[in-house]
């Protein structure tokens, strides 16, 4: 039963419920597939004999007649940014060495609650900061679609291992976190569906903590569905973080009616840079055509502060960052690098615990926060942010749900774009400006490009509307009928 | 390739020195090499120049947005509902003593 692996996670549910295969074997086949994939470097810990236990346990309750949730039984992998209670939690930083969370993320307890097996804690850039999975203390990602003559290629990031576990058959699904589009960016590399709900849809509570207006932690799946099971598991209201929003959670998955007639599809006139390449131009215009076709009404709108959108998150996040990342101090978990004094044993452990990237940020933030600048740079970007925000919501007033590109351009080799930072940040050119606003926005793997690579479309929803961002999904997916699995070779 | 963004030298901020980064590194906490100020304060000015095509724009009367989250923050019963797991706490910790933390010694 080898092709437990190449199974959507309804699949798996309807599967398990028939008992056509139980949770251990199929449990067990994620597991080869995981060890047979090592060099992908898609996971820093891998927790065998505590899935196979979990999955053991679904088991029982499915022979007892009963299950957790929506999730029971199903083999997932877990970004290692959230904390998980007795499993090494590293963040992909030298700094964290060590550090075993004697507690569980709210996120990763409610997929426990539900039912689901992890698998694993997946590779990532260090403390999310990056866009190709090539920040992390634990080596690079190396994503699962390969280049012309077999060329390594970039995961893209920052959740990378998540989107090269889910591509490569390693889990059904897994969990990524997006705070400028570290879930979209890769989903899009790929070719996986992925997806950020809304700022404070999903608890922040035992995430690592980037920059926390932003942060969100969502799914990363091989069909739409999967992402809609996915995140009904995970997302709800949490006492434990204050930014948790206080709303229900809808059944996401009955939100997939495969009817979007009369539905208003905004497209922003800005997405379309200068520059931007003739195949991911060509592929939104497909895109539109499809939904379209399925009886979409298709609207021009305006989101003129989007070109200010890079530059206002790379102040706002490394502000954040620099804030979060204080906490590292050698003292109460993690490395620890000896020092004469306090003051020289926090720059020790700091200097030798954080990678390049991080310490990029970290001094930036530092600096834009720094007495003199704080109004010229961060209160600045907060009001620009605003208008950002409202370009939005303008728009939401005449249309339902808009369509993008993803990002960019395809994945890239390892070693590119790298002597130069802000040719890296211009990968989330695309996903940033809804991570401004907090707003849903989803990536839907719709083609491939002339080397044959994924790439993904992005649609992008009001707040708390991440119904009719996975209805419009759902069309956008079978419309495109993404079969190409790793390389065209198929499934 | 995508273009370079616009770069709107409006000479409001300026471009960062080596004595600048290191200061900002002291208050970071980190430790920089005196050797990987030069290149670091290049990195962090072309990411500085960069940003500020922010300043072209008109701002004013514009509130600064903090958070996306329009809902007040909630408030709860002032009680104890936490705590007594001093051992976990510390479990993690590189060195402690006695139910403590310990650092390196900072009173003469």
């Amino acid at each position: 039963m080898s092709d437990l692996t190449n199974l959507t996670i309804a699949e798996a549910r309807d599967g398990l419920d028939a008992g056509d295969f139980s949770a251990v074997e199929l449990t067990e086949k994620h597991i080869a597939a995981m060890e047979a994939a090592r060099g992908l470097n898609a996971f820093i810990t891998e927790t065998p004999e505590l899935a196979l236990e979990r999955a053991g346990q679904s088991d029982e309750r499915r022979a007892a007649g009963k299950t957790a949730g929506s999730m029971d039984g199903i083999p997932v992998a877990v970004k290692d940014l959230f904390c998980t209670e007795g499993v090494l939690t590293t963040a992909a930083s030298h700094i964290l060495d060590g550090f075993t969370p004697p507690y569980e993320s709210t996120v990763t307890q409610n997929l426990r609650d539900s039912g689901a097996v992890m698998l694993g804690k997946t590779n990532l850039d260090e403390f999310a900061m990056g866009s190709a999975n090539i920040t992390s203390h634990y080596g690079n990602v190396i994503n699962p679609w390969k280049g012309d003559a077999g060329k390594d290629l970039v995961p893209g990031g920052s959740s990378g291992g998540s989107a090269a576990a889910v591509a490569a058959r390693m889990a059904l699904g897994a969990i990524g976190t997006d705070t400028g589009g570290s879930i979209r960016q890769p989903a899009s590399f790929c070719g996986v569906v992925g997806m950020k709900p809304t700022y404070g849809r999903c608890s922040r509570w035992g995430t690592v903590a980037f920059a926390s207006s932003l942060d969100q932690a969502g799914p990363m799946t091989r069909t739409v569905r999967d992402a809609a099971i996915m995140l009904g598991s995970m997302a709800g209201h949490d006492a434990k973080d204050s930014t948790s929003a206080p709303e229900g959670v809808p059944d996401f998955e009955a939100a997939l009616s495969g009817d979007i007639r009369g539905l208003k599809v905004g497209i922003p006139n800005e997405y379309r840079i200068e520059g931007l390449s003739p195949e991911i131009d060509a592929l939104w215009t497909q895109g539109v055509e499809w939904l379209k076709s399925a009886g979409a009404e298709i609207v021009d709108v305006s989101l003129p502060n989007t070109e200010h959108a890079l530059p206002v998150y790379y102040i706002i996040a490394p502000a954040e960052a620099s804030a979060n990342l204080a906490r590292y101090d050698g003292l109460r978990y993690g490395l620890r690098v000896p020092g004469d004094s306090l003051d020289e044993m926090y720059a020790n452990t700091r200097s030798e615990g954080f990678g390049d990237e991080v310490v990029r940020r970290i001094l930036i933030g530092t600096y834009v926060l720094s007495a003199g600048f704080y109004d010229a740079y961060y209160m600045k970007a907060q009001r620009v942010r605003r208008l950002i925000s409202e370009n939005f919501k303008k728009a939401f007033d005449d249309v339902d749900v808009l369509l993008t590109p993803t990002a960019p351009s395809a994945a890239f080799a390892i070693g590119e774009k790298m002597d130069d930072p802000i040719a890296m940040y211009m990968n989330d050119v695309f996903t940033v400006p809804a991570s401004l606003a907090g707003l849903p926005g989803i990536s839907v793997p719709s083609g491939l490009s002339s080397d044959g690579l994924p790439l993904g479309l992005q649609l992008i929803g009001k707040a708390f509307d991440e119904e009719t961002v996975l209805r419009a999904a759902g069309v956008l997916e079978t419309a495109a009928d993404f079969k190409a699995m790793l390389n065209g070779e198929g499934s | 390739m995508l273009p370079s963004a616009p770069l709107y030298r409006l000479g409001i901020i300026m471009s960062l020195d080596k004595e600048t980064v290191k200061n900002i590194a002291n208050l970071a906490r980190i430790k920089v090499a005196d050797e990987a100020l030069e290149p670091l304060a290049g990195e962090l000015s072309g990411i500085l120049d960069w940003v500020e095509q922010l300043n072209a724009i008109d701002t004013d009367g514009v509130e600064p947005l903090a958070s996306v989250v329009d809902v007040t923050l909630p408030r709860r019963t002032d009680v104890v509902d936490d705590g007594g797991c001093r051992d976990k706490v510390l479990a993690n910790a590189p060195e402690s003593e006695d139910g403590y933390f310990t650092v390196p010694k900072v009173v003469e």
